[in-house]
């Protein structure tokens, strides 16, 4: 009846079921429409509605949604959980860190022995490791820079030669070298050596990065289930506030899925929302953290601490997943919301 | 189109309020429901909308059997049924020409297509110049006439109004009555349940008297 269409243009995609009883109801209006004018005896009006109808009401009504309380609960929420995903990516960027800066060195330690003097052994532990492919570099610490090392529990004016200390030999390497070979021949031919790969430290740090980001995505679960359930109650309590909307959306023909939409729609908007607000407070953080904790001074301790910890700068991993969150929380509050309606009709039904 | 065979209707643990009802509504009839308040009139009406189940006999609707139908399956056949509800049921946050339109838009019909209809019908109920106001500031009259024009903008093969002419004054509901006769001139069939002997008295049609819960036919 009223077909907008250009010559040629194909009809707008549709079930033809729909276009079916569409048409049929235009086509049986018409002539009701027209048979109902005969009787008034005066024309139709003629006049478009549609920009009237532009920004049409909702169906159900966005206020009877509980929306302020809702909307914090939403926002505290996205903001735990971007919390949690930006403190289990700086844990695993560290723990990686570490991980590199432990493996690319390796020691050689030197205990002293009656068979030779520990200097000899030095000297020859120094040069097999040098011989070794992937090695970068091998350097003795003096007695001086070991006596250093043992300062904090022994002292300052202890004797060396009461003690059998033994030296050491900072190696690095790359990833390419072989340990094992060095370890064999080390064991081999110089009396007293034996090589630390610092495998047990990182075992260790693997280990706490694994329980860290299990940790982590435990709690984002947590957080993610505690959201779901808060919206299952909003959404009844926004059915039962609309019961008369939905009474009168299944008289009209209107199918679960339809009724489930509109709410859907709804709660998919304030979960950007409010998932929005959490996670750009978060990001605000994290940023506000990285400038006060890159402006801290330059003392020995201070730096020594950023030099093992790092800034608090989650990088831009971190911006992503607190932005993939904020979708994420947003695309399950929409689902819930959806699949509690649906199972709300069929239980009333 | 409708058959009803021995149904009878109880709700909970309570008496029967429809007992053997059967009866027989063929394509483009006419017909009133009446009978005393009380009788069973709505919940007879409630019958043939698909929103309560008989308690015994048997109930089919297009010829399907309305005990064996699925939950997915009844919105379709609702949409081919206009109803007239006695408390009009509009939704108060919508203007009178979206209540109108709700049909449709439920159905997935664009604006595009049925702007037009919908404000010919509004004109033609009398609501032109309502169109834009909410169900709030209309009158009983108004609000009985947006719901039958909600009923009637998908045109359907039938038309179930509870007493459609109990809101408004004797020339509206003769009006009413003529734009029931004109549709059903048309081919939907129309059950209209009342107590107003005087509607009835203006077009003569098949009569279902319920009385007691059981139903008596006057051809």
């Amino acid at each position: 009846m009223n077909d907008n269409r250009r010559p040629g243009q194909p009809p707008p995609l549709r079930r033809k079921r729909r276009v079916r009883a569409t048409h049929a109801a235009r086509t049986q209006l018409s002539r009701a429409a027209d048979a109902a004018r005969q009787l008034r005896g005066r024309p139709g009006p003629g006049d478009d509605p549609h920009s009237a109808m532009r920004g049409a009401n909702p169906i159900v009504p966005p206020q009877s949604v509980a929306r302020r309380a809702l909307l914090a609960l939403v926002a505290i929420m996205s903001f735990l959980a971007c919390l949690t995903v930006a403190a289990v990516t700086l844990v695993g960027e560290r723990a990686d860190n570490w991980q590199r800066q432990i493996a690319d060195e390796v020691t050689i330690q030197i205990r002293p022995s009656d068979t030779s003097p520990i200097d000899e052994a030095v000297a020859r532990a120094v040069d097999i490791a040098a011989q070794t492919p992937g090695v970068r570099s091998a350097t003795a610490l003096s007695a001086d820079d070991a006596a250093r090392l043992l300062e904090p529990w022994l002292g300052s004016g202890f004797d060396r030669s009461e003690l059998p200390v033994p030296l050491l030999i900072a190696v690095s390497v790359t990833a390419e070298a072989d340990l094992a070979a060095l370890a064999r021949r080390l064991r081999d031919e110089v009396p007293g050596a034996s090589l630390d790969d610092h495998g047990l430290w990182l075992e260790r740090l693997a280990a706490m990065a694994r329980i860290t980001t299990f940790g982590g995505f435990f709690i984002l679960a947590l957080v993610m289930a505690a959201t779901a359930l808060c919206v299952v109650f909003a959404t009844r309590g926004a059915m039962a506030g609309n019961r008369d909307v939905i009474e009168v959306l299944h008289f009209v023909g209107a199918e679960d899925s339809y009724v489930a939409g509109e709410f859907q729609r709804h709660f998919l908007i304030l979960g950007l929302k409010g998932a929005g607000i959490g996670g750009l407070v978060a990001m605000v953080l994290f940023a506000v953290l990285g400038i006060f904790t890159g402006l801290q001074g330059p003392t020995p301790e201070e730096a020594q601490l950023r030099s093992l910890i790092g800034g608090v700068t989650i990088g831009l991993p971190g911006y992503i997943g607190t932005a993939l969150t904020i979708m994420l929380i947003a695309v399950i509050i929409a689902a819930t919301a959806r699949l509690t309606v649906r199972r709300t009709l069929r239980d009333l039904d | 189109m409708i058959r009803f065979e021995n149904v009878g209707l109880r709700y909970g643990l309570g008496p029967e309020v429809l007992r053997d009802v059967s009866f027989r509504i063929a394509p483009g009839s006419f017909q009133y429901v009446t009978g005393p308040s009380g009788a069973g009139k709505t919940s007879l009406l409630r019958l043939l909308f698909l929103s309560l189940r008989p308690t015994r006999g048997l109930v089919r609707i297009f010829d399907q059997d309305a005990a064996t139908l699925t939950r997915d399956s009844v919105p379709h056949l609702r949409r081919r049924i206009g109803i007239v509800f006695q408390d009009f049921r509009l939704l108060d946050h919508m203007t009178t020409y979206e209540n109108v339109a709700l049909p449709l838009r439920v159905l997935g019909t664009s604006e595009a297509h049925y702007g037009r209809d919908v404000s010919e019908l509004l004109e033609w109920v009398g609501l032109g110049d309502k169109m834009w106001v909410h169900p709030p500031v209309l009158s009983g009259g108004e609000k009985q006439r947006a719901a039958i024009a909600r009923a009637l903008i998908t045109k359907p093969e039938i038309l179930l109004a509870d007493e459609p002419t109990g809101n408004v004054d004797p020339p509206l509901a003769r009006r009413l009555l003529r734009l029931f006769i004109e549709l059903n001139r048309l081919g939907t069939s129309v059950v209209i349940a009342t107590h107003d002997l005087g509607l009835m008295d203006q077009h003569d049609a098949r009569r279902l008297v319920l009385n007691h819960g059981r139903v008596d036919i006057y051809e």
